[in-house]
Parts: structure tokens; C-alpha cells; sequence
């Protein structure tokens, strides 16, 4: 056995193999938020581009598209694991952008693991709106520490997000939507948004229907649960 | 048949896993010196000039695995020890009595204790910080307080001022969180990520000058790098790259290709000195940090006999001497005579004293030969279970490469073909433990 195995070079941009063990692909990983080039992103938007919208797994990209035309001075970016997927939302966004001359220039789309690097990709207090549609809701309980939303994720999100900012998440899976609201009720840092408030905020409905995930549920008739929570300042004196 | 195999393989990699290596830690005033190697803690009282042996009148285990992290409090009145047989267990210092064990899922990589004294907190291997009020009942359980998301936690440190711990992991990221007055609620306030290291973190120091209200982080880490941290903002301040200093490549037995990482730094509270055990290096390097100008620079290196690679190092402000061991789980005595195989290790000091008290850059660092060494003969014999490990020089060798291997595996995430996986997943044994 030997004890003096090479151990492969490192990048600047590093190749880390992909969290999920049924896939073996890599995908780089930013250093810090610093050195993620998000002006290539959207080549529309001069200056130091500050992305404000994030939606984690975003899938297809069904509600970056949806957004875009509703919010078209702000920056989204789209989170999603699976690389397939990605370059299909990449694809998509490239497709619409020159038939749509003007539109579709504030969104995009990275390739990323956000249970584990979304600190690499946003400064401090820089989302105004994250998005969770319709996650993987891991049922055994072995498994509930895969969930993306948990007390120690919520911990980095909170992190990332402005005072004042909203949090949205939807499920079909009801125990899923009880655990996401529990979290999201015992974080400090969360507070819920009181129901005039969703009413009239134009991204709610979007939730379940904008997405391929949502529209399926819908015609199957299926019912959604939905936890929207601001970010507030902690207690503590 | 074919899985048989694979399972004899994989015990034989598990023995170079647990080359554990040897810690060492200092009371403040220098009262006691302790070295963790193995599952055993030697102690040594200074003051009492005696070796001791700590006591658990509660009936609780002893350490029966490798301990991986050990720590003082700041007022030295209590001492923590725990690693691979997943406790924690805590200590009054003036008696070395055990007041407390405490029960962890999974095996534990860091541990540290409050500035006030009222909690210690312990981060395991899947990246979960917990926690233990002392001021609660003995048989209450730790709670978590926050976790790095499915990585392990190589370095946890209370900033001096006790409002914030650092957390330091082997996927380049260091996360300082508000330490809140009541911890047992989590701590779910993240002040700053400090990002900017390219490999695994592997140790971290706070500084801070009294004549500065900031304070600053030290990390060091597999990218060879020492860098420095305004941790408010989480500003990477300056970055002292090692492997081009003087010295390090000759000295260094380890071929080309393999990383060489940091694998531990302390500093005197103003930062003035630095001194970083490095992989591979037979000796301390001593750095420097600016606090004004914000800057890191290398001051020089201070060999020590060959084979002799630093596994710890603990520097004692007050009585301007540093502390190193070097020692392994699996490192023994070669000597065939004797029966009785204790682990080995050697500790050596290096002192500051500064020759001229006007000028500070006058600060010479002395290697203290084994009869300088405060408690002498009879230290020596209880820490290092022998007086002459300086002739042990195989072996040292070979506990540097198997700790050097055992860390990084530790630290780069193993891949398993699909069969392996399976066949671990049939034989995982983190149950919960029930309450």
C-alpha cells in the first residue's frame, strides 16, 4: 500500500467532483464571490453587475423566465446541480435573448452545488429574493440532512440576504412544507410575511406556476404549500 | 470473494488513517504542560515538578481512541481533550479531575472553550458544531449550534474577545459566527466568510494589539499559504506564501510532487511572532505581522534535528518560550528490549528572550537543549515516554509520512467506485444515540 500517492494539481478554479454519488462530474467552484465573473453573465449590464434574485434549483429555468420580464433592471441567476440541466437553461436563455431583442438580458444560470457554495458566489446582505421551488424532499430520515432548506443552511442564506429580503418556498409534499415552515419559524433571523403582503407581491403566483414542477402539480390537481419568510435583524441587543 | 478483498485493502489504508498526531498545550502561565499522543493525555505540573495522571472520580471513561484536539481555557483553569472514541471529556486543572463527558455521535476534529469559561463547544466530523453549558446538569446533552455543510471541521477558535468563533474546514472556507450570549439557542448570526484559500484550512490564530481596537485572524492551510483576515469584514489582508522561503525545499524530504500543507500556527497576541509547523519541514518558521501596515512578512526558520517535524506547537506569551512535539499513534519505540511499547514522542522548546530589551528586533530565537528544559529529565521522561528519543530517528521518519498521509486523506474527499460505496453503506454504524 503505498503511502506516497500523487495527488492530482490543483486549478486556480478548482475541479471538485459533484456532491451527488450517483454522477461523476466536476464543475469549478469560485474562491469567493470576488472572482466570480458574473459580467459575462449578462453582457447587457455595464459596471460591476450585483446579482439580486437567486433561485435555488432552478431546474428548467421555467421561473427565471417567468421573472425576468417582471423585474428587467434586476439581476437573476439561476442555481442548478444537475449539468444537463444546466446547459439546457443556458441554451434556452441564449435562444430567447436574440429573439427577444432588449429581454432576457437579467437572467443566467450557474452550474453549482448551493448547499455547499453559496457563499463562494454572494457577498454579504446581496440577495434581496431567494427562491426554493418545489426541492428534493429526501423523505427517509436518514436522508432529511440532504433537505436544501435546514436550521444550519438557513444559517448561510440569512447571510447572504438583505434585511428586508424575502425568502420563497413551495412544495406538493406536505411533511416537506411543514419541516421548510418549522425551520423558517424557529431561525431567528426569519420572520413570516404577513398575508396582505403576499397577496399583492406579483412573484407569489409565479410559485406554482411558472415552473414545469409546478404546472404538473396543478393539473394533476395536487395541492402546494408555500412558506415565504423576510429576513430580519437578530434579537440580540 | 472479490469483496473480501476489497474489505482487506480497505483495513489495511485504515491503519495510515489513524496516525493521529501528537498535540501539545500549555497552561497560560505555564503552570502544566500536556501532550495528547494516542488515546493517551501525559501531563506534567511545572509548579508541583511531578508527572500526573488525570483522574475521572466520576467513573467515566478514559480516552480508549486517538484524541484529536485539546485545549486550555483562556484562564487555564480547565483543560479539554477528545477525538476518535467520540467524547469529549473535561477537566478542573488545579486537580485534573474530570467534571464532565460528554457524548458525541461522531468522531470529534476540534474543541474549545468559551472566554468566559461557561461552555465548550466541539465540532465532529460531519461538520456540526455542539455544545455543552457547564453551568447545566452533567448528564445534559450537547446541542448544535451551526454546521459546515458536509465537511469536516479542521480548526474552531473563540476571538479573544469571546463575541465571535471561527471555523475553519477542509473546503477552503473559514465562517466567523456571532457567539451569542445564550449559545444553547444556535448560533445562527454569520459575521463574515473569509475566502480566499485554494486548498484545505487547516489552523487558525487570532491577533490582536492592545493599542489596536481591531482585531485580526491568522489561517494557515494546504495551499502552503499563511494569510491575514480583518474577520469583521472578511477581508483577505495579505497572503504569505511559503513555499518559496528559504530553506524549505532543501530541508524538505518529501519529493516534488507531494502537497506539502500547513499544518499548524500560533501567535504571540500582538502578532509580532508567528511560528508555523509546516509538512515536511524539519522545524518551526517564524513570520511576522505589521498590524498597522496590514501586512504578514517571514522573519526566518529555525531548524531542529532531521526527522524531527513538528505535529504541534503552542507558544507561551508570558514566559516568551515556544512549545513543540512531534509524535504519532503509531509511533513506538524501535528499541526490541523493551517489552513495555509506549508511544513516542519529542518535545522541544524554542525560546525568544530578547537579548536587548530596547530593541525588539534584537528577539533571537534559541533552541533549548533537553537540560534547558524547564521540569528537565523528569518532563521529558513523563511527555516524550523516553529521554532519548533523539536516537529514534526511523521512526520519526516514519510517523512524519504516515501522519502526513492520514492528513490528507482526512482531508480530500475520497472517491468510491459504486460497489464500495454500497458495501460501506451496509456497514455504517453512525446510529443516533438515543436519549
Amino acid at each position: 500500500m503505498s503511502a506516497t500517492a500523487r495527488l492530482p494539481r490543483k486549478r486556480f478554479y478548482r475541479a471538485r467532483a459533484h456532491s451527488n454519488p450517483l454522477s461523476d462530474s466536476h464543475f469549478p467552484v469560485p474562491i469567493c464571490p470576488s472572482d466570480v465573473d458574473f459580467a459575462s453573465h449578462y453582457p447587457q449590464f455595464s459596471g460591476n453587475p450585483m446579482v439580486r434574485f437567486a433561485d435555488v434549483g432552478c431546474g428548467f429555468g421555467g421561473l427565471l423566465v417567468a421573472l425576468s420580464p417582471l423585474f428587467p433592471d434586476t439581476l437573476i441567476i439561476g442555481m442548478e446541480l444537475r449539468d444537463k440541466v444546466t446547459e439546457y437553461v443556458k441554451d434556452r436563455i441564449h435562444g430567447l435573448r436574440p429573439t427577444n431583442p432588449g429581454h432576457y438580458n437579467n437572467i443566467s444560470v450557474v452550474r453549482t452545488n448551493s448547499m455547499k457554495y453559496i457563499p463562494n458566489y454572494f457577498h454579504k446582505a446581496q440577495l434581496s429574493k431567494m427562491f426554493f421551488l418545489f426541492p428534493d424532499p429526501h423523505f427517509k430520515e436518514k436522508n432529511h440532512r440532504r433537505r436544501v432548506i435546514s436550521p444550519h443552511l438557513l444559517d448561510e442564506y440569512a447571510y447572504v440576504m438583505q434585511l428586508g429580503g424575502i425568502l420563497y418556498t413551495v412544495t406538493d409534499v406536505d411533511e416537506l412544507g411543514d419541516w421548510m415552515k418549522s425551520c423558517l419559524q424557529n431561525h431567528p433571523l426569519f420572520e413570516p410575511v404577513g398575508e396582505d403582503e403576499i397577496t399583492t407581491d406579483p412573484v407569489v403566483k409565479l410559485l406554482t406556476s411558472a415552473t414545469e414542477e409546478g404546472q404538473k402539480v396543478a393539473r394533476n390537481g395536487g395541492q402546494t404549500f408555500m412558506a415565504i419568510y423576510r429576513r430580519v435583524a437578530s434579537k440580540e441587543d | 470473494m472479490e469483496e473480501g478483498l476489497i474489505e482487506e485493502s480497505e483495513s489495511g489504508n485504515s491503519c495510515t488513517d489513524e496516525a493521529a498526531p501528537a498535540l501539545i498545550a500549555v497552561h497560560p502561565t505555564e503552570s502544566s504542560v500536556v501532550v495528547a499522543v494516542g488515546s493517551e493525555l501525559r501531563i506534567f505540573d511545572l509548579k508541583g515538578d511531578s508527572a500526573v495522571s488525570p483522574l475521572d472520580e466520576l467513573g467515566g471513561p478514559h480516552h480508549s481512541a486517538s484524541i484529536r484536539a485539546i485545549s486550555f481555557s483562556s484562564d487555564g483553569e480547565l483543560f479539554a481533550s477528545a477525538g476518535d472514541d467520540k467524547i469529549i471529556k473535561i477537566w478542573k486543572t488545579d486537580s485534573w479531575n474530570c467534571i464532565r463527558t460528554v457524548q458525541s455521535e461522531k468522531k470529534v476534529s476540534a474543541v474549545s472553550i468559551s472566554q468566559d469559561s461557561q461552555y465548550v463547544t466541539f465540532a465532529d466530523k460531519f461538520g456540526v458544531v455542539w455544545i455543552v453549558s457547564l453551568k447545566e446538569d452533567r448528564d445534559t446533552k450537547a446541542v448544535p449550534i451551526l454546521g459546515h455543510y458536509c465537511s469536516i471541521i479542521t480548526s474552531m477558535k473563540f476571538s479573544p474577545d469571546g463575541r465571535f468563533i471561527a471555523t475553519a474546514d477542509r473546503d477552503y472556507k473559514i465562517r466567523i459566527t456571532v457567539f451569542p450570549r445564550n449559545a444553547l439557542k444556535g448560533a445562527h448570526e454569520i459575521q463574515s466568510f473569509c475566502l480566499g484559500h485554494t486548498d484545505f484550512v487547516s489552523c487558525l490564530a487570532f491577533v490582536c494589539s492592545q493599542d489596536q481596537s481591531k482585531g485580526f485572524l491568522l489561517s494557515g492551510g494546504g495551499d502552503l499559504t499563511v494569510r491575514l483576515w480583518d474577520y469583521i469584514s472578511g477581508s483577505l489582508l495579505y497572503t504569505c506564501a511559503l513555499d518559496d522561503k528559504a530553506g524549505i525545499l532543501e530541508a524538505s524530504e518529501i519529493e516534488e510532487n507531494d502537497k506539502r500543507a500547513v499544518t499548524d500556527i500560533c501567535a504571540s497576541s500582538d502578532g509580532s511572532l508567528i511560528s508555523v509547523a509546516v509538512q515536511g519541514f524539519n522545524g518551526v518558521m517564524l513570520l511576522s505581522c505589521d498590524l498597522v501596515a496590514k501586512t504578514l512578512s517571514f522573519v526566518k526558520n529555525v531548524s531542529m534535528e532531521k526527522s524531527f517535524i513538528p505535529t504541534s506547537l503552542v507558544l507561551v506569551s508570558s514566559k516568551e518560550r515556544l512549545w513543540t512535539v512531534m509524535g504519532a499513534s503509531n509511533l513506538t519505540s524501535s528499541d526490541l528490549n523493551n517489552n513495555n511499547q509506549r508511544l513516542l514522542t519529542r518535545v522541544r522548546i524554542i525560546s525568544f528572550l530578547q537579548k536587548d530589551p530596547l530593541d525588539s528586533c534584537s528577539r533571537d530565537p534559541a533552541l533549548l537543549e533537553d537540560s534547558q528544559v524547564p521540569g528537565g529529565e523528569k518532563l521529558l521522561m513523563q511527555l516524550q515516554g523516553c529521554l532519548d528519543a533523539a536516537a529514534q530517528e526511523a521512526a520519526f521518519a516514519a510517523a512524519a509520512a504516515a501522519v502526513r498521509t492520514s492528513l490528507q486523506n482526512m482531508m480530500i474527499k475520497k472517491q468510491y467506485s459504486v460497489e464500495r460505496r454500497e458495501l460501506r453503506k451496509r456497514n455504517r454504524n453512525d446510529k443516533k444515540i438515543k436519549s
